[in-house]
């Protein structure tokens, strides 16, 4: 079980890599950049795959984190000359406020759908208070907040140490890709520790796990925190991809395209959430330059028949077929929530 | 004298909309058990009927309570009867279907009527009290929100589909075998939660923007208020509302209206963490 796990997820790297060095002769500019975006969220989808699909933990809140993330680069940056402790801030300050976050919903013991109520609500209040910071007054060092407004000409990356050498959109395009594979393999390597396995454990059984002597509240803690940190990761790419960040990233609009696309790219798999996120903003986008159709209306029905009819997704559910019709690829039962995804 | 006066009406005003904004969620959660993410569009589509009724020549007090409950507890037997009796007992998929059907119904409202309506203005006018002047509309908010509690009390209380309803979220089978039919009952109690939505939509048509997404407002006061008054419906949602509003509105006149929302969000959450299963978990147990 492990070997075939293994293999899986260095071919997927492999893959990734190629694609990272590959693309950019595939592609013009524009191309680059707009898959640049679609990478960017495909390490938020992977935050909500991870937290949701692994640890049973359902935000509807991912947004706040990511945001969190953007705003704190912004902020830092402005302040900064160097951008590597922006770049720290980012990945930071969202990790921390999930752990606060955090602290109140898991050792409160409160049910699994108060928990989607609360991330819900927490977003709310955040949109609501970014968006009413606009004006002189509201500033934090050199940087305005700019409220409904949002914050323009944030400085770009640089290469750290090296505050003049900064990063033009072919390299953001190697750094969110690279991130990508990163926390990618970070993550498989992650379940494939003990920590990952009393995750998947309480996700299975948490009364289980408690009675086995394990805290599951400290595990789900950190889950949510490790959640947080990588949607911040991804807040500060989406950041520097457009030099711009408004409080639209905290909108629920938001929150609810991270869960369709791991719904639709399938639960319980790393891959799955990657996938359904480029997939999804791929259409998207070829909506939003068409017109005809309105996007929410489209994203609403896919939300309604995947979980009305495909509800473990579509790898999953590929993978399952796959099985059925004997293919020989992929050798081992990929099932949706089983105890084996661990190994996976 | 005078804005002690303004303030405590500001009050009641301010738990008369929580009350109105979370009721028929409440009705749908508490009897139920279902999560309706899709709660804030009822409103919106409460307020929408209302808003094109009465341009379109019809009395505003018939168009909000009269038409609005009936055409938004019509789209809820729908709603029911389309996604919800596949999902019971599935909560998690309940909350991300009614979100998709979120989506859907303000994409589908954009679609049809695009991006912004045109408002009712607020009818009756308005009173001064000494320096400070307040809108007769409020006091009416107000009326309307008790009604309508004494009204959900009065049904689950004291008529036989009030019975029937709870003694079918007590125990469905149990009920079934004494020849009523749950999924009937469901349907009903649904539609009764859309239509109070619909009513409450109508009500503070006047005083909101009327725009596709103005749902999504509405939608997180709702649910921590519902979240936060635990399991009795009523003494809930009452308990709940009296203490958010009195927070909000206290912090609103020291602060400004987005601080004032921000520390009743900061009490929910604190409040969930001293008292999990909300407050009816701990006072008041048992009640309706």
């Amino acid at each position: 079980m492990p070997k075939g796990g293994r293999l899986d997820t260095s071919a997927v790297c492999a893959l990734g890599l190629a694609l990272m060095f590959g693309l950019p002769y595939l592609l013009d500019t524009y191309g680059i950049v707009e898959f640049t975006v679609f990478v960017v969220m495909a390490i938020l989808s992977l935050s909500l795959g991870f937290i949701w699909g692994y640890g049973g933990i359902l935000s509807f809140g991912q947004s706040a984190f990511f945001g969190l993330g953007g705003y704190a680069y912004a902020v830092a940056a402005m302040n900064a000359s160097d951008s590597t402790l922006p770049f720290l801030a980012a990945i930071v300050v969202p990790t921390l406020f999930a752990g606060l976050l955090g602290y109140f919903m898991f050792y409160g013991r409160i049910s699994d759908t108060y928990l989607g109520v609360i991330t819900l609500t927490v977003t709310v209040i955040l949109f609501n208070v970014v968006n009413s910071t606009a004006g002189d007054a509201y500033h934090i060092g050199n940087a305005p907040l700019g409220g409904f407004n949002g914050m323009p000409s944030v400085p770009p990356l640089n290469i750290p140490g090296m505050p003049d050498r900064q990063l033009g959109p072919d390299e953001l395009w190697y750094v969110a890709a690279g991130f990508l594979i990163l926390v990618y393999a970070g993550l498989k390597f992650l379940l494939r520790s003990h920590f990952g396995r009393m995750v998947v454990a309480i996700r299975e059984n948490e009364s289980r796990a408690a009675l086995l002597g394990y805290d599951t509240r400290r595990y789900k803690l950190l889950v949510f925190m490790i959640g947080g940190g990588i949607a911040g990761l991804a807040g500060c790419l989406f950041t520097n991809w457009g030099g711009f960040i408004s409080p639209t990233v905290f909108s629920l609009a938001t929150s609810a395209q991270i869960i369709i696309w791991v719904m639709v790219g399938g639960l319980s798999t790393l891959i799955g959430p990657i996938i359904g996120c480029i997939a999804i903003q791929y259409l998207v986008s070829s909506i939003g330059a068409q017109q005809v159709f309105n996007a929410n209306l489209v994203l609403g029905t896919i939300l309604l028949v995947f979980v009305l009819l495909v509800p473990q997704g579509v790898i999953p559910a590929l993978l399952a077929l796959a099985q059925r019709l004997r293919l020989p690829w992929p050798a081992r039962d990929l099932g949706p929530r089983t105890a084996m995804d661990a190994e996976s | 004298m005078d804005l002690a006066a303004i303030i405590a009406l500001n009050i009641l005003n301010g738990i008369g909309s929580l009350v109105l904004l979370s009721l028929g969620l409440a009705i749908i959660f508490g009897m139920m058990r279902v999560i309706n993410l899709a709660h804030g569009e009822f409103l919106m589509l409460g307020a929408y009927t209302t808003v094109f009724t009465t341009n379109a020549g019809l009395n505003i007090w018939v168009a909000m309570l009269v038409v609005s409950p009936l055409v938004v507890g019509a789209i809820g037997v729908a709603v029911e009867r389309g996604i919800i009796r596949f999902l019971y007992g599935r909560m998690v998929d309940t909350m991300l279907a009614t979100w998709g059907l979120s989506l859907f119904i303000i994409g589908l409202i954009t679609t049809i009527f695009g991006n912004t309506a045109n408002g009712v203005p607020a009818p009756l006018g308005s009173f001064s009290v000494g320096d400070y002047r307040a809108s007769y509309y409020s006091i009416v908010l107000i009326v309307i929100a008790a009604a309508l509690m004494v009204a959900v009390y009065l049904v689950l209380r004291f008529t036989r589909f009030g019975l029937v309803a709870r003694a079918t979220m007590q125990n469905p089978n149990m009920a079934s075998a004494l020849g009523i039919s749950p999924p009937r009952i469901y349907m009903a109690t649904f539609g009764i939660g859309a239509a109070v939505s619909g009513l409450a939509g109508g009500v503070l048509a006047p005083i909101s923007g009327i725009i596709p997404v103005m749902g999504a407002a509405y939608i997180a006061k709702a649910f921590i208020t519902v979240v936060s008054g635990g399991a009795s419906i009523l003494a809930g949602t009452l308990a709940a509302s009296t203490l958010f509003g009195l927070i909000n509105q206290v912090a609103t006149f020291g602060t400004t209206p987005v601080f004032g929302e921000v520390a009743l969000f900061i009490s929910a959450i604190v409040l969930l963490r001293a008292l999990p299963q909300g407050i009816t978990g701990r006072f008041f147990k048992g009640r309706l």
